[in-house]
Order: C-alpha cells, then structure tokens, then sequence
C-alpha cells in the first residue's frame, strides 16, 4: 500500500521552466528580437509604415498558411515535400481548366481543390498503408507533381505560364474569396480622416495606399484560428498528438491512427491549394515554376514555432510565429537594405538554434537525461 | 466459486506451419488475479493476444460472460470489456497525463454547434484516479515523460479500469521495473482486484507472481501444464514448470540456486 504522502524529491517546478516547456517559446522570443532588431535598423525604411507592414504581413501571410498544414501534419508525425510542387500544381490546374478549357473559374477552384485532397489522399495512404517513411513517398511526389506541373502546359500551350487568369476571374464569385480584399470602406475611412496616407497624385488620387486587407491574410488567420483550436481543444486535436507522440500506443488505445495521418496530408494539400489560389488570382497568371522550395520553408517555420520533428509535439501558434519571423526578416532585410542573400544565412543559422533549443525541451518534458 | 467471467477453451493458433498454442485452456473469475507463466517464447504474447482480439484462434473457444465470442478486432474486445496493458506501449511520453488518460476516449463539451474536448472534466476525473492509485500529480498538464516506469504502468492500468475493463491483461508489467516501482505495480493490481477487475497477469518471474496471484497457470511450448491455486504450488515448482524441468534443475544447483 502507498502512503499518499507528496514525495519529496517531486519539487515544484519554477515559473522559467513551466513557460519553457511551451512550444511556441522559441516563436515568441524570436518574434521579440526580430521586431526590436528591425525597430533599430530598419527604422527610416517605412518599413513599419501601413504599406510596408502590408508589405512583410502578405509574405508573413503566405508562410502562415503553409505552415499551419505543416505544423499539424508533423505533429501527426509525418512530413510532406511535396507543398512546394504542389503550389505549382495547384495554380496549373486552375489555369488548364479555367483558361485553355474555358470552365468558369470558380469551377476550376473547386476541381483544383478536390484534386490536390485527392492527391494529399493519395500520399497519406501510400505512407499509413506501406509504412514508408513519409520523407520518401513524398519526396516522390516532389517530382511527380513539378514534373507534371512543367509537362502540362508545355504539351497544350507550348509554354510554362499561362496568363489571363484576371479578366477570366472577372465577376466570379469564388475568385475574389481568394483574390480579393476586405475592409475598404474603414481604410477609405482611416484614408480621410488622415490616419494612413492617401495618395497624392495620378489616377489614384486622394485614396488611401492601403485600400484593403488582402484576402491571403484573412485564410492565414481563419487557418491558424481552426488549427489551433482543432489541435488543442477537441478529440480529434488529442489524436494527432497521440499519433504523432507513438503510433502503436495511440492505436492500442483505440485512436483511428490511420484516417488522423491521411485527414493531415489532405489538410497540408488543402493549404497548399488555398496558397496556390490566393497566388494565382493575386498574380493573374499560373508558371510552373511557382512554389519551389516552400516546402523546407513550412517545415522550418514549424520547426522554429517549437514543433518536434519527430512528431507528438508542437503548436499551431508557434507555427505561426515561426512563419512571421520568416516574413519580417526577409522583407525587413529589404527593407535595411542588407543583401537578399544573407537571408538563407539567416535561415540556416535560426533553423539550427531551434532544432538544438528543442531537443533541449524535449528532455525538459520527457525527464530524460 | 463464482462463474468465472472469460474461458479459453483448447486454444490452438498455427502460424503457417508453426504451432504456437496447442489447445490452452484458462479461466478468470471476476475479483482474481490469474498469473499466467512461461519462459520467453512459451506462447504467453500469441495467448493474451487471442484473449484480446488480435489474433483469432485457429481452433477452440472464447466464453466471456457466458456467451461465445469471436472478436473482430481489439477494439471490440475493449468495448466488450478486455482491456490490455502492454509492457512498453502503453503511454505517450509528450503528452500529458490526462491527454493519455483519456486517449481515444476523450470526453466531449458542446458549445454551440462545436464539439471540444472537455478539458476540465478530463483533468479532473484524471487527478481523482491518480490519487485512488497512489500517484501524486504536480498538475494534471505534466507530461507523461515525468513519470516513472512503475507509474505509468499504474497509469494504464487506472486508464483501463475508468473506461470499464472487467478483465485486465497485463502484459509483463514488472519486467523493466526496480523493486520499489514493482511493488508499487503490485499494490495497484491488488486495488483493481478488490474493484472485481479480472486479472490476467502475465509474468516470467515467479516472485512477482506469487505476491499478487490467485491461481497460476504455466504455459510452455504451447502448451499449458496445468493451474495451480495459491498455496498448493512452491515457487519452486513453478520454475521448473517454466523452464521445462530437468535441464533446470542442473542449471540452477550450478547456480548454486540463484535464479
């Protein structure tokens, strides 16, 4: 029989090491330092003026949706290389059916969209049903679907950009939920009461330089809002951490391990698609070459947002984070006017501290030594 | 005695040309503990495995609750009431105690049209089960991976009987345990006894055995070589049961009577 008396070596853990063991730590810190960094540096730039905060929100925007696919599906404990090939699929597809078959463009979105789950669906069963590690099936479909995605257009067009997509979008329905703005009328507002600058001169003369927010950040934040709460506050939430965690323990335990990978990977293919769409409306015209390399840029904003690559661990918001250092840093090293290409060395650098700043966690959580 | 809750009757199961169980035959009364015995490859994981779903027999009979079964899968075993804690793969370390108390039986909350997972209730029904059981928590948010191996086990084994197990096969709970984690184990194996939980403990070790069981079946090769009631069987015995006798026998006087 146990006495229950409070064992004595069972200290009460300090407040640093409680907030330590959260998983968006890393996220929230290093959002810190980036902002405090380019306060100093990147100061007179106009860089936190309302177009530059624009500016680095739209590319923040764009990580954030891939990552928030990212995030749950290496929390689920698998990976998927194919989003970057898939950005370009996606965007191809909307452009084949929309332009060369002359389908209205909110039914090419929605053939685009089944698809791309249909593909996502595809890898998720191939990895649950063989086993494979999910880095290969999809490093797979990296070159099944950028191949496909050069091939197509080639074939029908002769060419690797299809154009058009803006006056075939015109008066759609579906198209401005990707490609449109929200919130005119306050800016138009902010515009006259002289909160935000208007333009001076031109065609465009006396409206304000943000005449909206780009419905890019709007799926960001619905994203992160569903992801959030999906991961955190329902069953299903607690299943792709039991997943993620240990497979076999989370199966005996009678958790669909299976359907929870596969929903992930259609989910990560989900995002993928809505980035592709909001890219393509936003640039008028669909390249084969869109995409590339997003892919390692999801999974290290992941990765810096606290989620374990290895699975079972990880947040949504984290993810974010992770994504908005990412957009301030490449647009804020613009903006200070620092060599584009020290950004990947910046990439590299951020990415190592993470991954050694969670493994240190993960010893944190787990007690080992 | 009572009628016992689940019969194994003349089990066989044959892998391929492999015979791993050559008719076993096993009860488990309600409130026992059954420690079931054998060395390494004696047929103990195939026989839990046909008791809880896994594997179907080849031949012979499933009797729980005076009704025959053939289960499907294990998760209609767990609905039916035979729950399984396995040795190592019981718990997720990541997670927190009550994410895995709850695993795959998460409470529900409904707020407006949403369904979410009921956090509070869950931390606190998993506080209560963990101080019946004797396990302290700093919180219920602590990680799994915080525990010893000793109280995960009673972890599994509180999650089992919450979510309704009548029998609990245990699958070498003790076997990676020190002393005092094992006697912990023990104690929380005597507590679910006394609920009217039916026991399936399985074991190599004979003294981990005669501390908690009721009756003791021996399996070796397949086979069972019979069930002994406490008290009419020495530890000794039970050994050389496992081991097959004679060989035994030699090995341990040149042990000098140490295993």
């Amino acid at each position: 029989m146990i006495d229950s008396v409070q064992d004595e070596r069972v200290r009460q853990i300090p407040w640093w090491r409680k907030a330590l063991i959260r998983p968006e730590l890393g996220g929230i810190v290093g959002t810190i330092a980036v902002f405090a960094l380019f306060s100093v540096f990147a100061a007179d730039s106009g860089m936190f003026k309302p177009q530059g905060i624009l500016n680095w929100s739209i590319v923040s925007a764009q990580f954030m949706i891939i990552a928030v696919g990212a995030c749950l599906l290496m929390i689920a404990g698998e990976f998927d290389l194919s989003v970057g090939s898939m950005i370009g699929f996606a965007g191809m597809m909307i452009a084949v059916f929309g332009i060369v078959l002359d389908l209205p463009i909110w039914i090419a979105i929605l053939i685009t969209f089944v698809i791309c789950a249909a593909i996502g669906a595809i890898n998720g069963l191939i990895v649950v049903k063989t086993g494979l590690p999910s880095f290969i099936v999809t490093l797979a479909f990296l070159f099944i679907l950028r191949g496909f995605t050069i091939f197509i257009p080639q074939t029908i067009e002769r060419k690797t950009i299809i154009g058009g997509i803006k006056d075939a979008a015109e008066g759609d329905w579906l198209a401005p939920v990707f490609g449109g703005k929200i919130g005119q009328p306050l800016f138009t507002w902010l515009g006259e009461a002289g909160y935000i600058d208007t333009f001076q001169r031109g065609t465009k003369q006396g409206q304000p330089v943000i005449d909206g927010v780009p419905m890019l950040i709007v799926w960001a934040i619905l994203l992160i809002i569903f992801g959030h709460i999906l991961l955190t506050k329902t069953r299903f939430g607690n299943w792709i951490f039991a997943a993620g965690g240990d497979a076999e323990a989370a199966r005996n335990s009678g958790v669909p391990v299976g359907k929870v990978k596969v929903l992930m990977f259609v989910f990560t293919a989900f995002c993928a698609t809505v980035f592709a769409t909001c890219q393509v409306m936003e640039f008028g015209s669909a390249g084969a070459d869109r995409g590339l390399l997003k892919e390692f840029e999801a999974i290290i904003a992941v990765v810096v947002g606290g989620a374990l690559l290895t699975g079972g661990y990880g947040s949504v918001i984290g993810a974010a984070l992770g994504a908005l250092i990412f957009g301030v840093v490449q647009q804020g090293l613009f903006f200070a006017g620092v060599d584009n290409s020290l950004y990947r060395v910046f990439v590299g650098v951020i990415l190592l501290a993470a991954v050694i700043l969670n493994t240190y966690i993960r010893r944190l959580i787990t007690g080992e030594r | 005695m009572s009628e016992p809750i689940i019969q194994m009757r003349n089990i066989e199961k044959h892998f391929g040309s492999v015979i791993a169980l050559a008719g076993v035959s096993l009860d488990v009364q309600p409130g026992e503990c059954h420690c079931l015995l054998g060395d390494n490859g004696a047929g103990k994981s195939t026989f839990i495995k046909t008791m809880s779903g896994v594997h179907k027999p080849t031949s012979g009979e499933i009797i729980f609750e005076g009704k025959q079964m053939a289960f499907s899968d294990p998760a209609a075993a767990i609905t039916a009431g035979i729950a399984t804690v396995h040795q190592h793969l019981a718990m997720i370390p990541l997670m927190s105690v009550t994410r895995n108390f709850f695993m795959g039986n998460e409470p529900i909350k409904r707020i407006g049209p949403l369904r979410l997972f009921d956090q509070r209730l869950a931390n606190r029904v998993t506080m209560e089960q963990m101080r019946t059981m004797g396990i302290n928590l700093r919180s219920p948010d602590q990680a799994v991976g915080t525990l010893s191996g000793g109280e995960r086990q009673t972890v599994a084994i509180a999650r089992a009987v919450h979510f309704g197990a009548k029998v609990l096969i245990l699958d070498e709970p003790t076997s990676a345990l020190g002393v005092r984690q094992t006697a912990n184990v023990l104690s929380t194996v005597d507590k679910v006894r006394k609920q009217g939980v039916a026991v399936v403990f399985i074991t190599h070790n004979v003294r981990h055995a005669m501390a908690v069981g009721d009756r003791f079946t021996v399996l070796n090769r397949g086979k069972t070589l019979g069930t002994a009631e406490r008290g009419g069987v020495t530890p000794e015995e039970l050994q050389d049961l496992m081991a097959g006798g004679q060989e035994m026998v030699e090995l341990e006087s040149s042990l000098g009577g140490t295993v």
